[in-house]
């Protein structure tokens, strides 16, 4: 089954985290989803939620309503993204009165929010449309070798109330597509735990205190790397890795991929074509385990 | 370089009468995220799983909660504390009461927008969603490196018509007012 959709890049996406963007459109392109571009697009909304609830509400709004003129559902890469326009989508459905008030402020630029369309994160889209037979038969390489640590992070799974996407105590999605690529997934402590990106720049200690607290529970069960299916997740693992270790005098060296980039190795692409490079922490090693026991 | 923390303990003098706004718990309560504020009985639940409270000495989500509940109104608006929450919505998840505990501190940070108390990281991404539609200022070179990156054009923005839509938003226009005053 051949599945089609809008993609929604986001604002993180573009602005520093391409190596995401390449490796998540090789990887659903072969799978057979299609992407269509999105004519048109703003931020999220999400940003601006703590200084107005409104200006949320309209940003994503504007957003959906374009997606609606195309007739097609929404894929997302950034799960804020995903459960800011999930949640606006659903709210606005069902409260009418709440929906008359920002379809007032959509029609100053001639746009409508009609409730049509709906919102997947590109993990969603993996499980429910691809289906894990279809990504297990597209492993020709499979990643037996490595032992990794996954994270999801905070927007794909709550509020539960509004995303109801796995379950945000236990989440198994990530875990079971991981293991899909043949790679053992670790359990560690804490693993639903936020990386701290949204305090950044409010308190960037603080922020970093809990990327730091992740990475040292993941070091501890000694995972070889690190998975996320986040920008900003990714920003706070991948970018600021060294700099965490300077801080608070600690040494990880924990590769931080996408998981597109782990599922393309076990589709059989090359580090180059899925954007290896452009990763922070080194992942020789890993790309060494790989490449040394599949010859 | 490290920012520090730098939050300004919650204010714990001993609470005047005259500072109570007896009405500010309802005022909250009748707002969309607020509406299961009164059921809070204080067990503590949001500040033990807080991953944020673990690594501050002042942000207690319980506190905020119940500073609201008491009416002080002021106080809690005017606290630094308020604007570290990670909107990660484990509270919220796990409040047994069913309070959505990081909804009442953005219908707080709101209230306490309106008021002029945000920010600068907020108030940079409000003037680049106005300028460009997007949160962030993407650079030209990013945008061009994307041919060679094989990555299709950026899809454009549409400041022009996201500030359409946006006219009327109290924040939006009272950072506008703060603007024409810096410049006089």
């Amino acid at each position: 089954m051949s599945s089609k959709y809008l993609i929604f890049l986001g604002c993180a996406v573009p602005y520093r985290v391409s190596s995401y963007e390449i490796s998540a459109r090789k990887v659903l392109t072969k799978l057979g989803v299609e992407l269509v571009e999105m004519p048109e697009f703003n931020c999220c909304g999400l940003p601006l939620d703590p200084v107005s609830h409104e200006t949320m509400l309209i940003l994503a709004a504007r957003n959906l309503a374009l997606a609606e003129q195309t007739g097609l559902n929404i894929l997302t890469l950034c799960p804020g993204c995903a459960g800011t326009l999930k949640k606006v989508n659903k709210t606005l459905k069902e409260d009418e009165a709440l929906r008359e008030q920002i379809n007032g402020h959509l029609a100053e630029s001639g746009l409508e929010f009609k409730g049509t369309v709906e919102v997947k994160h590109i993990l969603q889209v993996l499980m429910e449309d691809v289906g894990l037979e279809k990504i297990k038969t597209a492993v020709v390489n499979p990643l037996t070798m490595l032992k990794v640590a996954e994270h999801v992070g905070c927007h794909l799974l709550r509020p539960k109330e509004y995303i109801g996407f796995d379950d945000p105590e236990d989440p198994q999605t990530l875990k079971t597509l991981i293991e899909a690529t043949g790679a053992t997934c670790l359990d560690y402590i804490n693993e639903t735990e936020c990386c701290g990106a949204p305090s950044v720049g409010v308190s960037d200690q603080v922020a970093l205190q809990l990327a730091r607290d992740k990475l040292n529970n993941v070091k501890m069960v000694e995972a070889q790397a690190l998975i996320t299916i986040c920008p900003f997740c990714h920003i706070m693992f991948d970018t600021n890795e060294l700099r965490i270790e300077r801080m608070f005098n600690e040494v990880y060296g924990i590769p931080v991929l996408h998981y597109p980039q782990l599922l393309g190795l076990a589709m059989g692409m090359t580090p180059e074509e899925l954007a290896f490079k452009d990763l922070r922490v080194d992942t020789s090693k890993i790309l060494k385990l790989v490449f040394e026991d599949t010859k | 370089m490290m920012e520090t923390a730098n939050q300004k303990e919650p204010n714990r003098e001993p609470i005047k009468a005259s500072e109570i706004d007896p009405k500010f718990k309802y005022e909250i309560s009748r707002m969309h995220g607020g509406e299961k504020l009164l059921r809070c009985f204080q067990c503590g639940t949001c500040t033990s799983d807080c991953p944020v409270a673990r690594f501050s000495d002042t942000y207690r989500p319980r506190t905020i909660i119940r500073m609201v509940q008491l009416g002080l109104k002021e106080r809690v608006l005017n606290s630094d504390t308020l604007w570290l929450c990670a909107a990660c919505f484990t509270c919220t998840d796990r409040c047994p009461q069913g309070v959505e505990v990081a909804s009442v501190i953005r219908v707080l940070r709101n209230l306490a927008a309106e008021k002029g108390i945000v920010p600068q990281v907020f108030k940079d991404q409000a003037a680049c969603i106005l300028e460009s539609g997007y949160a962030y200022k993407i650079p030209d070179l990013r945008i061009k490196k994307r041919e060679t990156q094989g990555l299709p054009p950026l899809p454009k923005g549409n400041p022009e018509s996201v500030c359409r839509s946006l006219k009327g938003v109290k924040f939006l226009e009272n950072k506008e007012k703060e603007g024409e005053q810096s410049e006089q």
